[in-house]
């Protein structure tokens, strides 16, 4: 749906204002329900037991103990689920390993018993006879030729011959010539880049609660970015019905991603079929970390060529990313991303996926992007300033604008890369003076965005207020931004409208929240719906005056007659045509079935100051500011919102967070102690600067903004910590022995 | 497994429990008193999402065994607001959006009171390392911040 041209000079009545959230209450007060909140009576409680091992055959699984124990109502492992489906095979035996264990924690058998205590004994009782395999955890080793192997006949025709099966698939993007290119370069710089795996980190564990009756049909209460993936991906390796399962979002503590997949949800219907009882489950912290989706590590090479006056004149990259123990890491994504917010005539990606021994890699917030835009973004500032040269007016230089073919092949509408550069160049930030140890780094960043399938449904109470039901969980504040939008559309004040997130039994197929699509799709359809409602109020109106409907117009929360004919009536508001409803053909409602295009690209602009102890390495952050483009803001709070949470995740990513295996394999970090995200007193305020280039895709210029965050900030803190330091950072996290073993060695 | 009784307060009110040796007061609260106000996010005292105050003292309540509440003080996120008037802390978070997902605001609410009846004016840095024990993965700090120290000055000038 395109941008309404009367939306460029439009001047909005709700959306750009700042009310409060509709479930701000419950959220101040304990109130909310999330995951690990609800009760059912006779309710059991379901664990899992984990492999200790990186790689195993599992030879013997002997329950016959757990069975015994006395209060132990269910015990479920792989056989219990047979044979599912090709598209669901993976899903399957990650949440439930089959003849093989691929990583530490990975889920070898679930018990539902009487109590935590009941449960946690029975696991203990489970007797698993395991051959232990050699195993790989890192990308570049795994790799090679005489890596221990994950798959057999899982690489794909992609890949030449002759390397482990343990890579899986080749992608390449670009155009021009790369070889040409180069050879008009003053300077070519050729880098290679390490980050490690990190993990989305949200607060709130897993957890659900599932019924499952003799006769086929499910219910289940969950933390999830959606629960329509929940139901079908669910009801696919039970051999359910998908209209027999009915999913209930709970409130969500966080997902970046790392919700937008099962793991708990197929073992708890299991484990409620075969006790005839509700079972809930909920992952520990450790389980967290072991066995959900933490992102990939990577390591990427760099070969940039630069002329002296800034301009690129070549650019590749090589991009290996390990995406844990199946396919489907987001090198794709990666290598798509990389040099997407530039100008290029000559541009080549080139992205391997890889399988090691780590739980599988799960979407986190931008997936992909970020360690990219560190190794391209890092080559780029360093160019810039060998050859003396600002690394703002560089990127301004190549910048992609609309019109710009991209690096993976679209051909840009109107975009806000360049004015992220502007703004920020002109912002005092920039030119505020830094002391000794101290150093400014920026660095851009590019997201996609998303759409896909979404259904509204806006129903007209009696009393002429207005309830929207939504199939997308609110991570942090979408119910506003659809409430906000629907009162804008339909003219009528924001307290007069309520949005909820429908179960799967109330509307049709939504994808998950992913893809920073909530806001633009949900919010198109929304938009749609209350048009579809205005549409058929004003044909009511029509009705009880006796004119044409074509005669009637909508504004400011009322149906009007317009043009010269349609005679002289006063205003019917929403309220009036609603109370007699039921007298001019029934209830009034809208909705608004759609797969949504037309997300619109997100560019963002980072800067940083930072401050490097010499004698211990250790970085503080001193200053941060978030240039975006939002296309339309419409709640600014909650954009600035996702600006700063992105920043001080990438912060996390590029100075603390890491996995961190020992040689056996095993996690040694998998607690919040020694997993070490951001906390309050590591930070300044993160101030951010809205921009507004409106979508072309969206009736109110809405882009997605939750994503693109968190892609320059890897980079943007490598640069200013490379600068304080004054050696060269190329490799994730900067932690501060890393810091001082580089100072010491001198660059 | 005997269980052990326990008397209590819990949000002002006389409150009476039995509870394994082992459960801890987090447990109790949640799956024995269903106050699920109060969060867990890791078990292991790291994160503060089950943060309560014990005889006034902030604590992390998945530290504290459930039978050590006896004779105590707790008070909960459910004991914050009077009735339907919420606490300036809570009214201002909503406000200044200083929430998005909210597994962690209850922690963090109970933590910030827990400040400023201590520092009604406490510095940004004061603010900082107080909260410090609270994570939030959410917002980066920024707003919570700034909701804290602005309640702390609306309290200010209301006394």
């Amino acid at each position: 749906m395109a941008l309404d041209d009367s939306n460029k000079t439009r001047v909005f009545k709700v959306v750009g204002t700042r009310p409060d959230r509709p479930d701000g209450i419950d959220k101040v007060t304990g109130r909310a329900r999330f995951g690990a909140d609800m009760v059912a009576p006779g309710m059991l409680t379901g664990r899992i037991l984990r492999s200790p091992h990186a790689h195993a055959r599992i030879l013997r699984i002997d329950a016959s103990k757990a069975e015994a124990l006395p209060g132990v109502k269910a015990v479920v492992t792989r056989a219990d689920f047979g044979d599912v489906p090709d598209h669901v095979a993976d899903i399957m035996e990650n949440c439930m390993a089959g003849e093989k264990a691929l990583y530490d924690g990975h889920a070898i058998a679930a018990v539902a018993a009487i109590s935590p205590a009941v449960a946690r004994q029975a696991l203990r009782l489970i007797e698993v006879e395991y051959d232990v395999l050699p195993h790989v955890t890192d990308v570049d080793e795994a790799m090679k030729p005489d890596a221990p192997v994950l798959h057999e006949g899982r690489q794909q025709e992609t890949v030449p011959p002759g390397m482990s099966q343990n890579v899986i698939a080749r992608s390449e993007f670009g155009h021009g010539d790369i070889e040409a290119g180069l050879k008009q370069a003053d300077r070519v710089l050729e880098r290679t880049y390490r980050t490690a795996a990190t993990h989305q980190g949200y607060i709130e564990p897993h957890a659900c609660l599932a019924t499952m009756s003799a006769d086929g049909q499910g219910d289940l209460w969950v933390c999830t970015q959606g629960h329509y993936m929940v139901r079908n991906t669910c009801a696919a390796i039970l051999g359910l019905e998908q209209g027999q399962l009915r999913v209930t979002a709970s409130e969500i503590g966080g997902g970046f991603g790392g919700k937008t997949t099962v793991f708990l949800e197929p073992v708890a219907l299991m484990l409620a079929k075969k006790s005839g009882r509700p079972v809930k489950m909920v992952m520990s912290r450790s389980e967290v970390l072991r066995a959900t989706g933490p992102t990939s590590s990577t390591s990427i090479d760099v070969k940039i060529g630069m002329r002296k006056d800034g301009k690129i004149t070549a650019a590749y990259a090589e991009l290996r990313y390990q995406g844990g123990a199946w396919p489907g890491s987001p090198v794709n994504m990666g290598a798509m991303s990389g040099f997407a917010p530039y100008d290029l005539e000559n541009v080549k990606t080139v992205g391997w996926d890889v399988v090691t021994n780590r739980p599988k890699a799960a979407a986190y917030r931008a997936p992909g992007a970020p360690m990219a835009a560190f190794a391209i973004e890092s080559a780029i500032d360093e160019l810039a300033k060998g050859f003396g040269l600002d690394p703002l007016a560089v990127r301004l230089m190549n910048g992609a604008d609309e019109g710009t073919k991209s690096s993976y092949g679209p051909t840009y509408p109107a975009i806000g890369l360049k004015a992220t550069l502007e703004a920020a160049h002109k912002h005092p930030h920039w030119t505020a003076p830094l002391g000794k140890n101290q150093g400014r780094g920026v660095a851009c960043g590019f997201w996609f965005n998303f759409g896909g399938d979404t259904c509204v449904s806006l129903n007209v109470t009696p009393d002429g207020t207005v309830t929207v039901s939504e199939g997308n969980p609110d991570i942090g504040g979408s119910r506003a931004s659809m409430t906000m939008m629907a009162a804008e559309e339909l003219g009528i004040p924001y307290d007069q409208v309520r949005t909820i997130i429908a179960d799967t039994g109330s509307l049709g197929q939504n994808e998950v929240t992913d893809g920073s699509r909530v806001t633009f799709a949900v919010g198109l359809a929304t938009i749609e719906a209350a048009r579809s409602a205005k549409r058929e109020m004003c044909r009511r109106a029509a009705m009880i005056w006796g004119i044409d409907e074509q005669a009637v117009e909508w504004e400011d929360g009322a149906a009007r007659p317009a043009g010269p004919n349609a005679g002289k009536f006063p205003p019917m508001t929403i309220k009036e045509i609603a109370a007699v409803a039921s007298n001019t053909g029934g209830p009034i409602a809208g909705h608004h079935e759609v797969t949504a295009e037309g997300a619109g690209v997100s560019f963002a602009t980072h800067m940083v100051d930072v401050e490097v102890d010499p004698d211990t390495g250790a970085t503080k952050i001193l200053r941060y500011t978030v240039f975006q483009d939002a296309g339309k803001a419409v709640h600014p709070s909650y954009v600035e919102g996702q600006f700063q949470g992105g920043a001080v995740q990438g912060i996390g990513w590029a100075l603390n967070e890491e996995y961190i295996y020992g040689e056996d394999g095993i996690l040694q970090n998998a607690g919040f102690l020694d997993y070490r995200i951001p906390v309050a007193s590591d930070l300044p305020m993160i101030d951010t600067v809205i921009l507004e280039i409106p979508n072309p895709g969206h009736p109110y210029g809405v882009r997605g903004v939750g994503e693109t965050s968190i892609v320059p900030p890897l980079a943007a803190v490598a640069n200013a910590v490379s600068e304080a330091a004054g050696v060269r950072m190329t490799q994730l996290p900067m932690s501060p022995p890393r810091v001082l073993a580089a100072i010491q060695a001198g660059g | 497994m005997s269980r052990i009784h326990v008397t209590t307060t819990i949000n002002g009110d006389a409150t009476e429990f039995l509870c394994e040796a082992e459960a801890t007061l987090l447990d109790v609260l949640r799956d024995e008193l269903g106050l699920t106000g109060t969060k867990e996010g890791c078990g292991t005292g790291d994160c503060g999402a089950c943060s309560v105050t014990v005889d006034g003292r902030l604590v992390c309540s998945c530290l504290m065994l459930g039978a050590e509440a006896e004779g105590r003080e707790i008070t909960t996120i459910e004991g914050m607001a009077t009735g339907e008037r919420l606490h300036p802390l809570q009214k201002k978070f909503i406000e200044m959006a200083a929430l998005q997902c909210g597994i962690c605001t209850p922690g963090i609410l109970v933590a910030a009171k827990s400040l400023l009846e201590r520092n009604p004016d406490p510095s940004e840095e004061e603010v900082r390392y107080w909260l410090a024990g609270n994570l939030c993965r959410c917002t980066g700090y920024d707003k919570i911040i700034r909701a804290v120290m602005e309640t702390a000055a609306d309290m200010r000038r209301a006394s």
